[in-house]
């Protein structure tokens, strides 16, 4: 497979400057679209493993839903202040010891010991093995998933709503 | 290609999503920051499924993108809501508990 290098790095490209710009951008609303960006990103990382499911999923509810759901947040706060909202940041050297450190580290870790390099053959459909495992030996935590969504949704409806 | 640069990748991501938490003066920057923690993580757990033949990575991403939308959804719904009580988004302005 050749074209799996090229992919990668274009992707890895794509992925790493957009999320330094979600990072470092003054505007909060650029910042969300880099964001979409990265995101979107991470669905074709998705692709290259062979994750088709899971890159649909990225994009349907990260990309789509998340980015919906920030932008809301930020044109309603804004529009309860009257003016643009900027952002900034501060303790940007001990930010950047502390990422560095932690990268450093993992990196050095991930160095010592050698890892996979060929992938195993796929026994069969990811989306079938996804789907038959969700509703047979992780039937529970997906129950109890999407309790958490219904209470997450009314608790964010309860918290959002007008003062009587 | 291996699984290692596919990890180092992730790690990457992890930091520059860590170095926003860390930085960022605007809550909303700071979420976001937190995505892109939550994005890595998944790369991570998708390549360590992927190339170890396990389906359960795949399986725990799916968990995690869905907790993921749920805790963004809450946590714009507590910054509106703060928001409105304190007139800031500003982290460091929100001390009411500071000592």
């Amino acid at each position: 497979m050749t074209t799996e290098p090229v992919a990668f790095w274009g992707l890895s490209i794509v992925l790493v400057g957009s999320a330094l710009a979600v990072v470092l951008s003054k505007n909060l609303f650029h910042a969300v679209l880099w964001l979409a960006l990265a995101l979107t990103g991470t669905a074709g990382v998705f692709l290259l493993l062979d994750a088709e499911f899971l890159a649909a999923v990225q994009l349907l509810l990260y990309a789509g839903g998340i980015i919906t759901i920030v932008v809301f947040a930020i044109v309603v706060t804004e529009r309860l202040v009257g003016e643009r909202l900027t952002q900034t940041n501060m303790r940007i050297g001990g930010g950047t010891a502390v990422a560095a450190v932690l990268l450093a580290f993992i990196v050095t870790i991930v160095g010592k010991r050698p890892l996979a390099m060929a992938r195993p053959e796929m026994a069969g459909d990811l989306t079938r093995t996804i789907g038959q495992a969700l509703l047979t030996r992780f039937v529970l935590p997906f129950e109890l998933l999407a309790i958490l969504m219904l209470a997450g949704l009314l608790g964010a409806i309860h918290f959002a709503r007008p003062e009587d | 290609m291996g699984l290692q640069p596919y990890v180092i990748l992730s790690a990457v991501v992890f930091c520059i999503g860590l170095f926003g938490v860390t930085t960022r003066r605007n809550m909303i920057g700071i979420l976001l920051g937190i995505e892109l923690m939550m994005n890595a993580v998944n790369i991570n757990l998708v390549a360590f499924a992927r190339f170890t033949g396990s389906a359960a990575g795949f399986i725990f991403t799916v968990f995690i993108i869905s907790i993921t939308v749920t805790e963004a959804a809450v946590g714009l719904a507590i910054v509106i809501l703060l928001f409105r009580v304190r007139r800031t988004v500003m982290a460091d302005h929100l001390d009411l508990l500071k000592g």
